[in-house]
């Protein structure tokens, strides 16, 4: 099984130092926030979100029609999107009609999902983003490395090395001055653009809203400046009912950041109507499938989509903050990329990737909607083995399986292996999974007898 | 007199029988009438997490015929006592043996606290220790304070925490030889801090990830030693 390169992360010392601080930070404000005395009812408020988001999967068709039906009294408009190309075929001929040159963007995964801004750039249709370390990261042509830091692995001194070279400002390492140097940039960019994209944290069903969650005011000000707005979103980012954002938002920012409540929280319903000063004058929802009802046919592992992309598995994951984000096939990374990846591309594209974990389980105690990733990455592995294509190691674990039956086989093998075992002065022929044993570690010193030889002793 | 059944784990019957005897011995020193059952192998788990679930499975199905009428069983590992009691209905579904068995594995020092009731098991061990939750225990198993709670109670030992007890070890059964580089940097993170506490031993309920461990702190020339509870509470 062909593995990902990670030497180079793994020996970039200012690299690990950057993930290993930035998540940290990240996961400790966290454990402050929904700390039982910070927060009684966290783990009660973990399951409701839950429960919530199994109702609204169980039961997509319906609260799918009911977000169309709201959206469009409301005078928006619902596009919706089999795959990619559909999404981004709609969105580039929507600006291709209004004439539109330039759009701002705020930070949205689904759309790196499907490389929207490729296809626009691609139409002479500049796309900028206006989340600070989305923008960082478009100027040096670089992909977000984490799902809700993207920028997380740049230090002061990279963002000023970036914004000399592509803005010519001066050098300036201070976070409030680097703010202010992107500030100015994009508010040109907010004026000029005719088209303003988002995501969406959530649909809000019974309203008809788009629910966005950040901390910049760069979203807000996508969503109601320019003249036309286009939201694409997910089709699982439904929930049934407004108030059931009073569980979500209280999970959303505690989890991703360890904020009691993100600084802003938008609901965009449809364009501005008569007497209201800002706002779109067109209003479109495009709901994108791309891979998802395969997912959602998955009863066992449905629930993949209640992610609300909070990043706390990805704090948590000592992989993750070992490998950081470039290492992942896909736009997500971390444990839920591990379970997201192999399902909407077939276990076969990345057969390694379930494989990448230590089981360790800090994911799944994390996750703010209980994704049991842990479980789902043993399924996954069972998916991929069900595959075939392995035989050495197929007929290795039929070989142990017998012996592990063959208890007197079993003890005679382990006493021959025990009397070969390696010492360090052989470790230089070792070959395999003694070879990668070796790399890293020592072997532990044999002992003179098994258990079972020495209680047979004792007891004869 | 409470009857108990050992399931040493292979790891703990091939690398490690030191921890099988300290167990052994601290179960008879409690009151416990202990047998081995010698037709006992493995729990299946690297088959199970590597995902050949047929080959898991006949081996569980050997352990369930193994430990037929035990009393109780109980694992210095909790890693495997896990595997026993959550994952074995996973390969096993609906199969009653399995629902019999659930309530009568523990893990050793659940054992201890939870059945025999005894937290001083009369241990003594002079040292500056900290201990390492391995993740199948804390996580699935929820134990957290147990451990120290026995420690606490051994006459001369001072305990430390280290500031990641909880990050994992980096062992992971096969991740640690299909993975290597991850593996070996999640251990060394590990042993900086178990470092940083100026501990002479550093103990957990788990002799894989004690294996884990003790390789990385013997490569990188450390003084610190490796220790299962059960050897601790054996200590005189």
């Amino acid at each position: 099984m062909k593995t990902p390169n990670v030497t180079e992360a793994l020996g970039d010392s200012k690299l690990q130092l950057a993930i290993y601080s930035a998540t940290a930070r990240m996961a400790e404000r966290r454990r402050d926030v929904v700390s039982p005395d910070a927060m009684p009812d966290y783990q009660a408020l973990r399951q409701h979100a839950h429960d919530i988001k199994k109702h609204t999967l169980d039961h997509l068709d319906f609260y799918l029609e009911q977000m169309e039906k709201n959206v469009e009294a409301r005078g928006g408009k619902v596009i919706w999107a089999r795959d990619g190309a559909e999404a981004c075929a709609f969105i580039q001929k929507l600006a291709r009609d209004r004439g539109v040159k330039v759009i701002v963007k705020s930070k949205s995964m689904t759309t790196e999902e499907i490389h929207l801004n490729d296809h626009l750039e691609g139409d002479g249709v500049e796309a900028v983003e206006t989340d600070l370390g989305e923008y960082i990261l478009q100027l040096g042509g670089e992909k977000p490395f984490h799902i809700i830091a993207p920028a997380l692995h740049k230090t002061k001194e990279d963002v000023s090395d970036v914004f000399e070279k592509h803005l010519h400002s001066k050098r300036e390492t201070s976070p409030e001055g680097l703010t202010k140097i992107a500030r100015i940039a994009l508010r040109e960019k907010f004026l000029e653009a005719g088209m303003g994209i988002s995501g969406a944290n959530f649909l809000v069903a019974d309203s008809g809203a788009v629910v966005l969650v950040e901390n910049e005011g760069n979203a807000r000000l996508t969503s109601s400046a320019p003249k036309i707005h286009v939201a694409v979103s997910g089709i699982e980012k439904l929930i049934p009912r407004a108030q059931d954002l009073a569980v979500f938002l209280k999970l959303l920012g505690r989890s991703a950041t360890g904020q009691p409540l993100s600084v802003y929280t938008s609901f965009l319903a449809g364009p501005k109507r008569e007497g209201e000063p800002d706002g779109p004058e067109e209003f479109y929802l495009v709901l994108l499938d791309n891979g998802r009802t395969k997912l959602l046919a998955d009863e066992s592992k449905r629930q993949s989509l209640y992610c609300i992309r909070c990043g706390a598995c990805l704090n948590h994951c000592p992989v993750y903050r070992k490998i950081g984000g470039y290492n992942y096939p896909w736009v997500y990374s971390g444990p839920i990329g591990k379970i997201l990846t192999p399902q909407f591309m077939g276990i076969e594209h990345d057969p390694w990737l379930p494989f990448a974990s230590s089981l360790c389980g800090a994911c799944g105690e994390v996750c703010p909607v209980k994704i049991e990733i842990p479980r789902i990455l043993l399924e996954l592995r069972s998916d991929k083995v069900a595959k075939g294509g392995d035989n050495v190691e197929l007929w290795s674990f039929k070989v142990w399986s017998w012996v592990m039956r063959h208890p007197k086989i079993y003890a005679q093998l382990a006493s021959a292996a025990l009397s070969a075992a390696p010492t360090k002065k052989d470790s230089f022929f070792a070959v395999g999974p003694l070879k990668n044993w070796l790399s890293q570690r020592d072997l532990p010193v044999p002992p003179a007898k098994s258990f079972r030889d020495w209680w047979k002793e004792r007891t004869h | 007199m409470m009857r108990v059944s050992l399931f040493v784990t292979c790891v703990v019957d091939q690398v490690f029988p030191n921890v099988g005897m300290a167990m052994a011995e601290v179960l008879e020193r409690a009151g416990c009438e202990v047998e081995f059952r010698e037709s006992q192998t493995c729990c299946a788990q690297p088959a199970f997490n590597s995902g050949y679930r047929d080959q898991a499975r006949s081996v569980a199905e050997h352990f369930l015929t193994t430990f037929e009428g035990a009393e109780y069983i109980v694992v210095p590992s909790g890693s495997c006592c896990s595997m026993i009691s959550h994952h074995f209905a996973e390969l096993l579904p609906g199969d009653k043996r399995v629902h019999d068995l659930e309530p009568r594995v523990f893990e050793f020092s659940q054992f201890l606290l939870n059945v025999l009731k005894v937290d001083d098991v009369g241990a003594s061990f002079d040292a500056l220790v900290t201990y390492h939750d391995s993740c199948h225990a804390l996580r699935e198993l929820k134990i957290k304070n147990g451990p120290r709670q026995l420690l606490g109670n051994v006459r001369g030992l001072r305990l430390v925490e280290m500031d990641i007890a909880e990050e994992c070890c980096g062992f992971g059964g096969t991740f640690s030889v299909k993975f290597p580089e991850i593996s070996g940097g999640m251990v060394r993170t590990k042993i900086d801090s178990i470092e940083r506490t100026g501990a002479s031993t550093v103990v957990s309920i788990d002799s894989s990830c004690l294996m884990q461990i003790q390789g990385a702190l013997s490569r990188a020339g450390s003084k610190i030693r490796t220790m299962h509870l059960a050897e601790i509470l054996a200590s005189k």
